[in-house]
């Protein structure tokens, strides 16, 4: 049973991937094909950074270890769709124009914001390695606490882009707070004082 | 001021008849695919915008029309609206506005005119012409379409009330109906209802138009049954749908733009790419259906018509 819950999982994950071809191929990416992918691909990328940082909590309130295994795996997700999201932004969108990429980077605080969070995510991809855990030692842990961080600006660019409707990246924003609260040390304290505490067996 | 004459539209430019007739049979069908419930139908449109779809007759075709460019297909038309009474996703308008009904429908003209009035929209129709504008619409989020109005020039119909020498602006609200309109209800961050306004020049330009259908049929509901403005040189911002109330002002109204972002929105909001907004850059554009994006023009390719009408102006500051 073991054995198959981790594949099942990385299938899981790539579902979102498989669906948005699935569309290209039945013609339901809207009139506007690159808007829908950017947007599509950009949700994603948040869905699976606060999938990631659920895992912490998740631990705190049930006690156990059991799901800390599967976060390697979904913070890559979120780099994965991140990477899409971007890739996107930067082919399809703008068609390699680095003087309109570089003007809305600098012009387009949305844009500054969401370009930082890429930015601040690339590293922690490539360091997530077992060799680089190893090889980082304690930096490595400081290295990815940047996660918070940089999807605090990840759902600020989506506040600040879509401006008038912004009840989506706002009840991202609450989920992401709960989040942060629920991995503080005094969480677990409350959650002993509640429930008992698992005794190993 | 210059008009351009134009030739008549090539027939080989105008959506292959065949096609466009049997646009509702492939409705029908994709409708009835929907219910049996597999994937492929539920994105597409229910049969809810069927209902006003009669075929307008004695159309005439205008001088006004852009002739050199592809007609964007119904369907993108069709489904790809931003109509935020409706809600802010793109296909709100076409899933969401089954239930909005828009007949009866009166409007009503009022303020700075000798002649007010209220009119069933039939009968304010009726002395009218009905001309078929193809215009460029240029999106203020940096897309585009080419849509082929059915309409009667603003001018005419501004005419026929005698606006007088304190008529300075013209504004045109748009219906208040957040039970059928549910975008009403829930962005509670827009000002409802939709507001917008020209300067009364602008209103009396011969491109600005009042459009009442689109494809040779009355408008549908997502694209701003049953009367919306057109003005084809500035942002669709300023195309405000499903209008009740045209109003002759004195001073220049806050519009619902302005008023929820005045760095943001400017009154004129004029086609510029010159003038960038915050969130997007105005240099380029995509044209639905095309993937490499397209320079912008200024005034959306209408300069020659209606430059002179801010001669002097910094459009940098009044954008």
């Amino acid at each position: 049973m073991k054995v198959i819950i981790k594949p099942a999982v990385f299938i899981l994950s790539l579902l979102p991937f498989f669906a948005l071809i699935y569309y290209g191929f039945t013609s339901q990416l809207t009139a506007n094909p690159i808007e829908f992918i950017t947007h599509y691909t950009g949700d994603w990328a948040l869905y699976f950074l606060l999938i990631t940082l659920a895992i912490s909590p998740l631990r705190v309130i049930t006690g156990s270890n059991a799901y800390t295994r599967f976060r390697r795996m979904l913070g890559l997700f979120a780099f994965f769709y991140a990477y899409l999201h971007f890739t996107t932004y930067f082919v399809l969108d703008q068609f390699f124009d680095f003087q309109a990429i570089i003007e809305d980077i600098v012009k387009r605080p949305y844009i500054t914001v969401g370009f930082t969070a890429f930015v601040l995510l690339l590293p922690l991809a490539v360091t997530s390695t077992q060799k680089m855990i190893m090889r980082l030692g304690s930096r490595w842990r400081q290295l990815h606490s940047m996660i918070y961080p940089l999807t605090g600006l990840a759902i600020l660019h989506y506040y600040w882009l879509v401006k008038a409707d912004t009840r989506t990246p706002i009840m991202l924003g609450i989920i992401f707070t709960s989040l942060m609260i629920l991995r503080h040390p005094w969480a677990k304290q409350i959650r002993n004082r509640v429930l008992p505490v698992r005794k190993k067996a | 001021m210059q008009i351009k004459k134009q030739d008549p539209i090539k027939s080989s430019e105008i959506t292959c008849k065949t096609d466009y007739l049997s646009r509702r049979d492939f409705l029908a069908r994709t409708a009835g695919v929907g219910m049996v419930g597999t994937l492929a139908g539920t994105t597409l449109l229910p049969g809810s915008n069927l209902a006003y779809g009669a075929a307008l007759s004695n159309i005439s075709k205008s001088p006004l029309s852009t002739t050199d460019e592809t007609l964007t297909d119904l369907e993108s038309i069709s489904t790809y609206n931003n109509f935020l009474e409706f809600g802010n996703d793109k296909k709100d308008a076409s899933t969401k506005s089954g239930g909005f009904t828009t007949r009866p429908w009166t409007i009503t003209f009022e303020g700075e005119c000798n002649k007010p009035g209220v009119f069933n929209l039939e009968d304010f129709i009726k002395p009218h012409q009905l001309e078929e504008r193809i215009y460029r619409l240029r999106c203020i989020e940096a897309w585009s379409m080419v849509i082929p109005w059915v309409g009667i020039p603003l001018a005419d119909v501004l005419k026929r009330f005698e606006p007088n020498s304190n008529a300075k602006f013209v504004t045109f609200t748009t219906v208040y109906r957040p039970e059928q309109m549910p975008g009403q209800k829930k962005n509670t961050k827009l000002n409802w209802p939709y507001k917008e306004a020209l300067r009364i020049d602008e209103a009396m330009h011969p491109l600005s138009l009042l459009a009442v259908g689109m494809y040779g049929e009355d408008l549908m509901n997502q694209n701003g049954a049953p009367i919306r403005l057109v003005v084809p040189w500035k942002y669709g911002i300023k195309g405000p749908k499903s209008i009740v109330k045209i109003s002759f002002v004195s001073a220049q109204p806050d519009t619902i733009w302005t008023l929820f972002d005045p760095k943001e929105f400017g009154f004129y909001s004029n086609v510029n790419p010159e003038v960038d907004h915050p969130r997007w850059s105005q240099r380029k554009e995509r044209r639905i259906g095309n993937l490499i994006k397209q320079d912008t023009l200024m005034f959306n390719g209408y300069a020659d018509q209606v430059a002179s009408l801010y001669t002097g102006m910094d459009l940098k500051k009044y954008f």
